[in-house]
């Protein structure tokens, strides 16, 4: 009994080690996946991912300047006070409220602080009926971490680089509540408080009490039912196109081991007409798919689909080719059915995980953000998002467009290449 | 270059595939006249079906031409004029038979009343009438078959290509497959026929090359095939016990093949059929154990062992 079952197992390694499709679902598929998902939760090592932050100084005093100064020194914030210098242009400008307002709505980054004028004069906000302006947190709720995040970071740089103000705000309560101080009392406090603050040597952790007051505003979400519906139809939607578009140039494949694609190939179709055919049926399916998947979204959800037709026909439509010719491609490098499934599982939950399918892009860390824009996944959410979440006119999808379709038309010409083979034996 | 209706319909020229270090069409030279059925017969891996696809023009020849109708195979004007039946079951099996039929209509550049026409002509060439709306994997072996012959031919060439059509069907769809070529040479198409069953090169074929190892190595009639491979003589077939050790060597020196992978069956070609007794007795002579002997008249199988000594479904 034990070398019949010695046998059965030995079959099975013998069976596996040539079913290279088998292996790799078995043992590479599982380490890759650890592997992506590690570097996206583990952070790569680097901690929290810093929060990009945009910062207007309307006051323009001493006090505000100061807090400018520690928020751009902030480690854990990547703030800003103007846009990205590029080489050969001369230095932008520094961001208004409205040009930071605009960014934050362009998705440039998901969070501005705008320091209102009168906010040295009263920067501190301790109790209730305290005077002075709030600072206002302009956010875009599509990423719900980071306003807060901003919010709590803003008030531990408050209590770091302006601990004078704070003291002395401070300080005016207890007078009022104990009934004065000392000369010499007053002389000692003033004199610790004229010394120059060394708020980049302090630290400590973040205070659930604010010593600012803050006025937050969701600039983008704030009129939309549901913010996250378009971003998930859109990410899950994908993903299932390139599995859809997978199936669909495995037909490919299919007809090459019955016979069928040698038979259509020697009557009058030419391998160009062929895998064209079969890119566009492709590429009809996946934009049902979508469709069907946005309707259930405004049936179901409240997903705004009629008011934004146009930029979902456009983002639909080059979605749907670019994930065509990927499936296209898939089937002209794969030699079977069950090595084409091998690769279409490997490749498509990678590019998911790494496209933002699986988990928003935004709170991956900044070089994985990056390594995501290598996924048609990343383009199409990013195309998406600009149409439903930012309301942003069609010519604003340029981008996107042009990535899907340029990297479509290629990855169709590289399709052409290999499908070669079948052409003559 | 030759009109394509005045020009023959097949001319196969020197032709050589090779694949790596096998050669499997090595220097096929054939022509094929209007209205006729060539028969290819040979055994497996013989090389029917390369030269078969290089007339179809799906594979790019090492040396040598094949003309369709004066065109180059595999041109576009070839393509027109050829029906190719591959032996594979080469069909969309979730569609229906219609179905099928219309997409490789359409493949062939068909539209509109073509289109129709050719389907409804296919539809009762194959006796499918009836099921043309059935899908292809709920038909029988025997009417997946016939439908597969179907689909090479909705566009009506005048050339056709089956390739080993009867392979795995039953004996009665065989007949209805025979009826369907004998109604296609009926109807003046030419035909290009494999198959390692000599029976039905003998029954549907009016010229038979054998094929043997990427050459042709006879090309006739059946009869001028036997003419030439038995003269007048007759084919006798003497098997041995298991026991008999040098029962090869014995048929050799006496004219005769041992069959390979035929447990002891050897075959004499005798002028007369009392030579029988002159070979019984040498047996019983040199202490051959005969089990049984057989005398038959040539035939295609017995032509092929004649000049290979080997069997056909080898």
């Amino acid at each position: 009994m034990i070398s019949m079952m010695a046998a059965i197992v030995l079959n099975g390694f013998r069976a596996l080690r040539r079913d290279r499709g088998a292996l790799i679902l078995s043992f590479i598929l599982p380490i890759a996946f650890f592997s992506i998902f590690a570097t996206i939760f583990g952070g790569m090592g680097g901690g929290t991912p810093r929060v990009s932050v945009l910062v207007v100084d309307e006051d323009g005093s001493t006090v505000s300047e100061r807090l400018v100064r520690a928020l751009l020194q902030e480690p854990s914030l990547a703030a800003s006070t103007h846009s990205e210098t590029k080489k050969g242009e001369p230095f932008p400008p520094s961001y208004t409220a409205a040009s930071a307002e605009a960014a934050v709505k362009l998705g440039d980054a998901p969070a501005a602080l705008i320091i209102p004028k009168g906010f040295g004069a009263h920067p501190i906000a301790l109790g209730p009926g305290a005077d002075g302006a709030p600072i206002r947190l302009l956010h875009d709720s599509s990423d719900p971490v980071a306003a807060q995040m901003v919010a709590g970071i803003l008030q531990k740089v408050v209590m770091t680089s302006l601990p004078d103000a704070m003291a002395k705000v401070g300080m005016q309560y207890f007078e009022r509540a104990s009934g004065g101080l000392t000369p010499q009392q007053r002389e000692s406090i003033e004199s610790a408080m004229s010394r120059p603050p060394n708020a980049a040597t302090q630290s400590g952790p973040p205070r659930d009490t604010g010593f600012v007051a803050i006025e937050v505003r969701d600039v983008v979400g704030e009129k939309k039912q549901n913010s996250m519906i378009a971003f998930y139809a859109a990410g899950i939607g994908v993903m299932f196109l390139l599995f859809t578009a997978s199936a669909a140039g495995g037909t490919l494949l299919d007809e090459a081991e019955s016979g069928a694609l040698d038979r259509i190939l020697s009557a009058r179709v030419s391998m160009t007409t062929l895998l064209a055919g079969k890119m566009a049926y492709s590429a009809l399916l996946a934009s049902a798919q979508l469709t069907l998947m946005f309707l259930w979204g405004a049936a179901v959800f409240h997903l705004d689909l009629f008011t934004h037709l146009p930029g979902f026909i456009v983002m639909t439509a080059a979605t749907s080719f670019a994930v065509a010719s990927f499936g296209m491609l898939l089937a002209s490098v794969s030699h079977t059915r069950a090595q084409q499934a091998a690769i279409s599982t490997l490749i498509i939950l990678t590019m998911s995980a790494l496209g933002g399918s699986m988990f928003p892009r935004f709170l991956m860390p900044e070089a994985m953000q990056k390594v995501g824009l290598l996924t048609f996944n990343a383009w199409a959410i990013d195309g998406y998002t600009k149409v439903f979440w930012r309301d942003e006119p069609i010519l604003q999808l340029a981008p996107q467009v042009a990535v899907l379709i340029g990297a479509g038309m290629v990855l169709f010409l590289i399709a052409r290449r290999f499908a070669r083979r079948w052409e003559y034996a | 270059m030759a009109s394509p209706t005045l020009a023959i319909p097949l001319r196969i020229d020197s032709v050589v595939k090779r694949f790596g270090d096998l050669i499997a069409v090595s220097g096929v030279s054939l022509d094929v006249r209007e209205r006729a059925c060539l028969g290819l017969l040979g055994p497996n891996g013989a090389g029917k079906s390369t030269l078969i696809r290089s007339i179809a023009g799906r594979i790019r020849l090492d040396s040598g031409s094949i003309r369709v109708f004066g065109q180059p195979a595999g041109s576009a004007a070839a393509r027109a004029e050829l029906g190719w039946v591959p032996q594979e079951l080469a069909l969309y099996p979730l569609l229906t038979c219609r179905e099928n039929l219309e997409a490789f209509g359409r493949y062939q550049g068909l539209r509109g009343t073509g289109l129709r026409d050719g389907i409804a002509w296919c539809l009762q060439w194959a006796a499918l009438a009836d099921r043309a709306g059935a899908t292809v994997k709920t038909l029988s072996g025997g009417m997946r078959r016939r439908l597969n012959m179907a689909a090479g031919l909705v566009h009506r060439p005048r050339m056709v290509l089956l390739d080993e059509p009867t392979v795995g069907v039953d004996p009665q769809s065989r007949n209805r497959i025979f009826e369907m070529v004998e109604e296609l040479r009926g109807q003046g198409t030419t035909v290009i026929y494999t198959t390692h069953y000599m029976e039905e090169a003998e029954r549907l074929c009016d010229s038979i090359a054998i094929i043997d190892h990427g050459h042709v190595i006879a090309h006739g009639t059946k009869e001028e095939l036997v003419e030439q491979s038995f003269g007048r003589r007759s084919d006798v077939l003497m098997r041995f016990a298991p026991t008999v050790e040098n029962a090869a060597a014995w048929a050799a020196a006496r004219g005769g093949t041992l069959q390979e992978g035929a447990d002891g069956v050897a075959h004499f070609a005798v002028a007369q059929p009392t030579d029988i007794a002159a070979l019984l007795d040498a047996a019983a002579r040199d202490g051959l154990e005969v089990i049984d002997v057989v005398l038959r008249r040539p035939n295609l199988e017995s032509v092929f062992l004649q000049l290979t000594g080997r069997d056909l479904r080898q």
